[in-house]
């Protein structure tokens, strides 16, 4: 579909320093909370702990064009696990592929174009429609593949839930990117430790997750998801596509940057009154 | 049968299992020759493996194969029930000429295993895959009753590539399945060619380890190793399940066929058959 | 004017002041697990949203948690009821008819097994989009031999139907409202009764032939078409499958009716499709019509607009009744 894209803001200088990716997570924040505001409910926990994987892969580590959503050496990003689309539109929104008075339509109505998961369909910058969970790593395989075949210098990011890794399909991903030796595939896991049930440790749990990684053949960084160097760090990978993949395992905190939602299983989704949402605004220290 | 305890005689016990497993290699032929056709280079590769199971390990009664007590041994690679249907024979479970049916209509013994159409087989294959997850509820189930049963899941190394094994193998560690013992055939060949082509799944002890399991890894077609292993697996106390790695050659016992290219469904002449035979005559002396 | 807002993980269907019970099928499994120690509660990190979290609650040695792995849920059940348990599996329908439908196929159909599948999200109850949207299960599942289908209407139907399908013996697919479930039958006389279809009002004018939330859609319309002096009558068929026919074909006979089959499902594979098959093999002539889901993916959003749009609703179901006539 042909969409006039929004265009990069003029005082954007990217790559952003590490100041500039604490500021523009904190609006990653505001962002996906103003949509809930708007829609009335929403994952928080699930956006609110991976908006510093979102934002330093959108302002520091992706080479994408906001005026080119279909450049094709762009640096891909699969959302694998799809509810937190908020946090993907912000990026999107403040890194210029999409307005920011999109927001005030986020699931305002049918035919809206910012809905609870993502579709490439009504939103340019977005490389796959999800929501089922469990397919991103294999779209993402496809696309890593795709690179190699047209000798396109470009990474494919595939950003999933540590509860969707449960899903035998990842593992079926990840054997295949071990086995084409993707280096230029890059997963990352947002461990926050909680799914729909409980906690995942008792649900199903994952540890130790490194070693499996490891045996699946792929190269393992382990950080804290909300240290920005770090992430800066890990998520520039060397731009070759004959080596191991890697992945990046994130420890997080579901529903990070709000007290009341910090680690609380409840917030994995829920509706919000006008209340919390200025105390949501508060605590992420702007005015609403 | 009663378990066998770790043997203190070995010599006895291998002589006893080559005769067996040499037994199961002919009835794999013979069915094979029935018609024409079959997964006979599966089945004379994983025959040692089958003998120290039926032969040794499983408690079973073979005249009451639903007994409630007995060890559960799962076909998940359920074109691998030729080689089934030859331990069964060779265990007492199906009479000796049974095999004339192999594949027959109407028969007890169909090529894909099928749960409830033959004694002894406990589900119905094919699909590939399905042993480990439906094995996971077989031990949850048994640890309700409170039974002292062991679950066997064989599955082909191509059923690796599947999610559902790793769904179920995490799951599998997550309850502490210490009754569970998955045997993996190791023989290196897919239908679209060498697994190690598809999708390549080694390191796998390191890739069980990391899934929670205790893991032991032998050559499936010396006995000896196998006793030792199914032996290991069987005794550890730990909270774990359990899987026994078996990297066996296909046509193992038949020198002609072993040295034949390796193809996922062997192809075999019509007068081959007599040859075969033959061949594993000379190899059990 | 307010946007309508998308309910997402729709937590009741009910409209506004409409009578509601809590988690029906939690609740009924909960009692009937009291009597019959060999039930089990199975999910695959569904619990929460299929109200197996209250079984879980009451019984927490006879719940097992899955993970996220459907395949490895339904496999798992296979292995729990051939072990003599009677495993009752959740998930939403779509995981269940998509994700794992060779496992549910395989493992547990085709060796007859006493698994019995329960799905939340049925047909259009959720505004998140196709991933979630269980539009097709009733066409999927019709096609499994042995495999007993089921579209409940409401909380007593729910209720009731969970004990039948727990006498009943082998697998089961029964599509499930959970959270504040609307109450509607116990004002019809109804009785639930596996492979029954019921009548649940008279009307000389149009035969409703409908099933599950579509039922409840029917019967406010038909109140709406008498008052308009349109008489139609309703006749519920929550079990598809085995599909009472013989009901079915005395229902619609030579009564000259407007008959309408009316379901929350695509219109390929469903209740329409069995009923037209049904009535043309046995040379039963009538005007019919059929309301149902396109065959399309389904937008996502608000669920009333949703409703409307694909002519599901009760405003939509009247009109279209009045078109027809």
């Amino acid at each position: 579909m042909a969409l006039a894209p929004a265009g990069p803001p003029s005082n954007l200088e990217l790559p952003l320093d590490v100041a500039g990716l604490a500021a523009m997570a904190r609006q990653n924040r505001l962002d996906a909370a103003r949509m809930f505001m708007v829609a009335g409910n929403g994952h928080f926990g699930s956006c609110f702990s991976c908006a510093e994987i979102v934002t330093v892969l959108y302002f520091a580590a992706m080479r994408v064009d906001p005026l080119r959503p279909d450049w094709p050496d762009r640096d891909r990003f699969i959302l694998g696990k799809g509810h937190a689309a908020p946090a993907l539109y912000s990026g999107l929104i403040r890194r210029g592929f999409i307005p920011e008075g999109w927001i005030d339509e986020y699931e305002a109505r049918v035919g809206a174009r910012l809905m609870t998961h993502p579709s490439r369909r009504y939103q340019p910058g977005v490389d796959a429609s999800q929501g089922a969970l469990g397919h991103g790593l294999s779209i993402g395989v496809g696309m890593a593949l795709d690179a190699r075949l047209a000798g396109r210098d470009c990474v494919t990011y595939v950003l999933m839930g540590d509860g969707e890794t449960n899903e035998g399909s990842v593992w079926e991903a990840a054997a295949s990117a071990a086995k084409f030796r993707l280096g230029n595939l890059v997963g990352i896991v947002d461990c926050n430790g909680l799914s729909v049930d409980g906690r995942l440790a008792e649900v199903m749990p994952m540890e130790p997750f490194a070693d499996k990684w490891r045996a699946f053949g792929w190269n393992v960084i382990r950080l804290d998801g909300h240290d920005l160097p770090a992430l800066v760090e890990a998520l520039q990978p060397p731009r070759r596509d004959d080596g191991p993949p890697t992945v990046v395992l994130a420890d997080t905190v579901k529903g990070k940057g709000v007290s009341f939602m910090e680690d609380v299983r409840a917030w994995h989704a829920d509706a919000i009154t006008a209340e919390q949402y200025a105390r949501v605004v508060a605590e992420l220290g702007a005015s609403p | 049968m009663q378990t066998s305890p770790p043997s203190s005689n070995l010599d006895v016990t291998l002589a006893h299992l080559r005769r067996r497993a040499r037994n199961i290699r002919e009835y794999a032929i013979r069915m094979g020759a029935v018609q024409g056709q079959g997964y006979v280079g599966q089945a004379l590769g994983i025959a040692d493996v089958l003998a120290v199971a039926y032969c040794y390990a499983l408690r079973l009664r073979p005249d009451d194969p639903g007994w409630a007590e007995r060890d559960r041994f799962l076909l998940s690679a359920g074109h691998y029930a030729i080689a089934l249907y030859a331990a069964l024979i060779e265990a007492g479970v199906l009479p000796k000429d049974e095999f004339e049916t192999y594949g027959a209509d109407d028969s007890r013994l169909p090529m894909s295993g099928m749960a409830h159409y033959t004694p002894g087989m406990e589900i119905t294959g094919g699909s590939l895959g399905h042993g480990l997850p439906i094995a996971i509820g077989r031990c949850l189930g048994l640890r309700r009753k409170q039974s002292p049963a062991f679950v066997y899941n064989l599955m082909s190394d191509g059923e690796l590539d599947e999610g559902a094994t790793w769904e179920a193998a995490l799951s599998a560690s997550h309850f502490g399945l210490g009754k569970l013992i998955v045997i993996v055939d190791v023989n290196n060949q897919q239908a679209d060619g060498p697994s190690t082509k598809m999708l390549g799944f080694e390191p796998l002890v390191e890739k069980w380890q990391a899934f929670g399991w205790l893991a032991w890894r032998c050559d499936g077609n010396d006995l000896g190793a196998l006793v030792q292993a199914f032996d290991a697996a069987r005794m550890s106390a730990e909270p774990k399940p359990r899987v026994i790695i078996c990297d066996t050659r296909m046509g193992c016992g038949v020198p002609f066929l072993e040295a034949r290219e390796k193809t996922h469904f062997i192809r075999v002449e019509p007068e081959e058959w007599a040859l075969a035979l033959e061949a594993l005559g000379e190899a059990s002396a | 004017m307010s946007p309508l807002r998308t309910s997402a993980m729709i937590a009741s269907i009910a409209p506004e002041g409409a009578r509601t019970v809590a988690a029906p099928f939690g609740h009924a499994l909960v009692a009937l697990a009291a009597g019959r120690p060999e039930i089990v509660g199975m999910t695959a990190d569904l619990a929460r949203y299929t109200d197996l979290h209250i079984f879980a609650e009451a019984h927490p040695d006879r719940f097992y948690q899955m993970g996220m792995a459907e395949q490895l849920l339904f496999g798992a059940a296979a292995g729990l009821a051939r072990e003599g348990f009677v495993p009752f599996a959740t998930t939403y329908g779509v995981f269940a008819s998509r994700r794992a439908y060779d496992f549910i196929y395989m493992a547990i159909a085709e060796e007859r097994l006493d698994v019995k599948i329960a799905c939340a999200l049925p047909g259009l109850t959720t505004g998140y989009g196709p991933s979630h949207q269980a539009t097709d299960d009733l066409a999927i599942f019709r096609s499994v031999p042995g495999l007993v289908v089921i579209d409940p209407c409401d909380a007593l139907e729910i209720e009731q139907a969970t004990a039948a399908i727990a006498a009943h013996r082998g697998p089961v697919y029964m599509r499930l409202l959970r959270g504040k479930v609307p109450l509607v039958l116990d004002r019809y006389d109804y009785r639930f009764e596996l492979g029954r279809a019921a009548e649940l009002r008279p009307g000389n004018d149009v035969l409703f032939v409908s099933t599950g939330l579509l039922t409840m859609r029917a019967l406010e319309a038909a109140e709406r078409l008498e008052a308009d002096g349109i008489g139609a009558a309703v006749l519920h068929v929550s079990t598809i499958k085995p599909l009472d026919t013989q009901t079915i074909l005395d229902a619609v006979g030579a009564s000259g009716r407007l008959v309408v089959v009316a379901e929350n499902h695509s219109v390929i594979g469903g209740l329409g499709e069995a009923v037209a098959a049904a009535l043309l093999s046995q040379g039963v002539r009538c005007d019919f019509r059929h309301i149902g889901l396109p065959d399309a993916f389904l937008d996502a959003g608000a669920l009333p607009t949703l409703h409307d749009r694909y002519g599901i609703s009760t405003d939509a179901i009247v009109a279209r009744v009045k078109s027809w006539l």
